[in-house]
């Protein structure tokens, strides 16, 4: 049953992309589309008519507007409302929320709108907390040293107790427990985003941890950790590293790139995460894309290619659900050791 | 490029939900399941000690036991070694005892032989003396017809006799 299921959707999804167009087809449109945010939660458009969850739009104008929240089915195909509007493709703002100025020029309002990431993001944690809490209820029920969780607490346990055997008990160092709930939480937070991410239909398939502003998030809280709960060595290693004096004064050579590299290390989490998952959907919409660009080839051709498409997304698909771990473990991985480089004492050396 | 440009809501709302879930977990979620699960290892950890210590304990014990079976088999073979060595000396004093006694027994036999011996002698010496005296008298019966010959005679006796009679009382006391 399953399988048969799965077979309908490698039919289904397609044809349903494929009728989006109803002409030619728009890679641009087609790639950025699906990876980027927006404000409604479109599902398939069938004999043109689109098929989309609407969702909550809230902005407040940079004009004295006042406060707005409203469906976003109101600002479909580029309809105006309230003053607000979509800005098209052309536009600085393009597929963004944007008011008219008094002089024609378009204004970006403070966006806070529920979008598809949003709720996205809303659905994936929903699950990770029942997850999770559901997991810890049963060691609340039972007792943990008597017997061992079986089912989904047992799946949580094995993940957990290898994040923190593996991870952070290795990279942080001796007081590692104080940090263990934060880079669990990353861990399964970008797992459960990466993994939904590649579910191709409605509560996955949003680009959440393919979007940079999640990323940044993800790395500022890392980076916040790290040098908020710093000792002493760590900054005396920035302010004052032990290199010859002239590299240290008059000119602070040294402690510049130190200070540089504070920054680099979370712009590297952020820019590692975000470009994996957004090349990983890339790559699966490429590979998928390859059935309607062939479409105008001929029937033979077509489907000859798309077959080989089928099989190639399969495997991309095997692939992206490799790299929702790995990259999960990654960030996890270099947060964790960022943490335990910023806790270093020096006779530990 | 809005790609790559972080939207400023997007960020507050990443922040919030990112937020709220790490409290929630870092609270009640996390804490619980790795708490949990270090107890078990420590449990089973002080389990497997447990168990080592018991083995331990229980080899101790063998060895123990072989020991003091060992004691008692050197006990054992000391004892006999100690009883054959006091029946031996139990035969060999009895032995000796036996042989003193037996030689006692001998020797005295020997001076009750010596005495009866002596005394028969001295009562077959008596008996001769009276048939010599007889025989004596017999033969001096007939030859005391002369008189100085027999006074001689009876001189001649009696230096004898006394000598004789000096030697044989220190004999026969």
């Amino acid at each position: 049953m399953k399988k048969l299921f799965a077979i309908f959707l490698c039919i289904f999804i397609p044809l349903s992309l494929c009728a989006e167009e109803g002409g030619a087809f728009d890679m641009d449109e087609y790639l950025y589309g699906h990876v980027r945010d927006a404000y409604d939660w479109h599902i398939t458009t069938i004999n043109g008519h689109h098929i989309s969850i609407p969702l909550p739009v809230i902005v407040i104008s940079k004009q004295g507007n006042g406060f707005h929240c409203f469906s976003s089915k109101h600002l479909e195909e580029g309809e105006e409302y309230a003053g607000f509007h979509i800005a098209g493709d052309s536009s600085t703002f393009a597929h963004k929320i944007v008011e008219t100025a008094p002089d024609g020029s378009e204004i970006r309002p403070w966006d806070f709108s529920i979008t598809k990431n949003v709720f996205g993001m809303i659905i994936n944690c929903s699950l990770l907390l029942l997850l999770i809490l559901g997991a810890a209820r049963w060691y609340r029920r039972h007792d943990a040293r008597e017997e061992a969780p079986t089912g989904l607490a047992g799946l949580v346990e094995m993940l957990v107790t290898m994040v923190e055997d593996d991870i952070i008990k290795d990279c942080v160092g001796e007081d590692y427990k104080r940090y263990s709930p934060y880079l669990l939480t990353a861990f399964f937070f970008i797992f459960i985003n990466n993994l939904m991410g590649i579910v191709p239909f409605f509560p996955g398939g949003a680009n959440i941890t393919g979007n940079i502003a999640v990323t940044l998030v993800l790395a500022l809280f890392t980076f916040f950790t790290v040098n908020i709960f710093g000792n002493k060595h760590y900054w005396k290693d920035i302010l004052w590293p032990e290199v010859p004096t002239w590299l240290k004064v008059p000119l602070p050579l040294m402690p510049l790139i130190e200070i540089i590299g504070m920054f680099t290390k979370p712009f590297s989490l952020m820019v590692r995460l975000f470009a994996n998952i957004l090349a990983g959907h890339f790559m699966i919409l490429g590979v998928v894309a390859v059935v309607f660009l062939t479409a105008e080839l001929g029937t033979a051709l077509n489907a000859g290619l798309s077959v080989v498409a089928v099989i190639l997304g399969v495997f991309m698909d095997c692939l992206e659900l490799l790299v929702a771990f790995i990259q999960a473990y990654v960030f996890t991985m270099l947060s964790a050791v960022f943490i335990g480089l910023s806790r270093q004492h020096p006779e530990t050396e | 490029m809005s790609l790559i440009t972080p939207d400023f809501g997007l960020l507050v709302w990443m922040t919030l939900i990112f937020g709220i879930v790490f409290f929630v977990l870092a609270k009640w979620g996390f804490p619980m399941i790795t708490g949990s699960v270090r107890e078990r290892a420590e449990r089973i950890n002080a389990s497997i000690k447990a168990a080592k210590e018991a083995e331990e304990r229980l080899q101790n014990l063998a060895k123990e036991q072989s020991e003091m079976i060992e004691e008692a088999r050197r006990e054992q073979a000391r004892i006999l070694k100690e009883t054959s060595a006091s029946r031996d000396a139990m035969i060999e004093n009895a032995k000796s005892q036996a042989q003193e006694e037996a030689s006692k027994i001998i020797s005295q036999a020997r001076k009750q032989i010596d005495a009866e011996k002596e005394s028969a002698l001295s009562d077959i010496r008596k008996e001769v003396a009276m048939l010599s005296v007889s025989i004596a008298e017999k033969v001096l019966r007939k030859d005391l017809a002369d008189d100085s010959e027999q006074a001689r005679l009876i001189s001649a006796l009696v230096d004898e006799m006394a000598s004789e009679k000096g030697s044989d009382t220190t004999k026969s006391v």
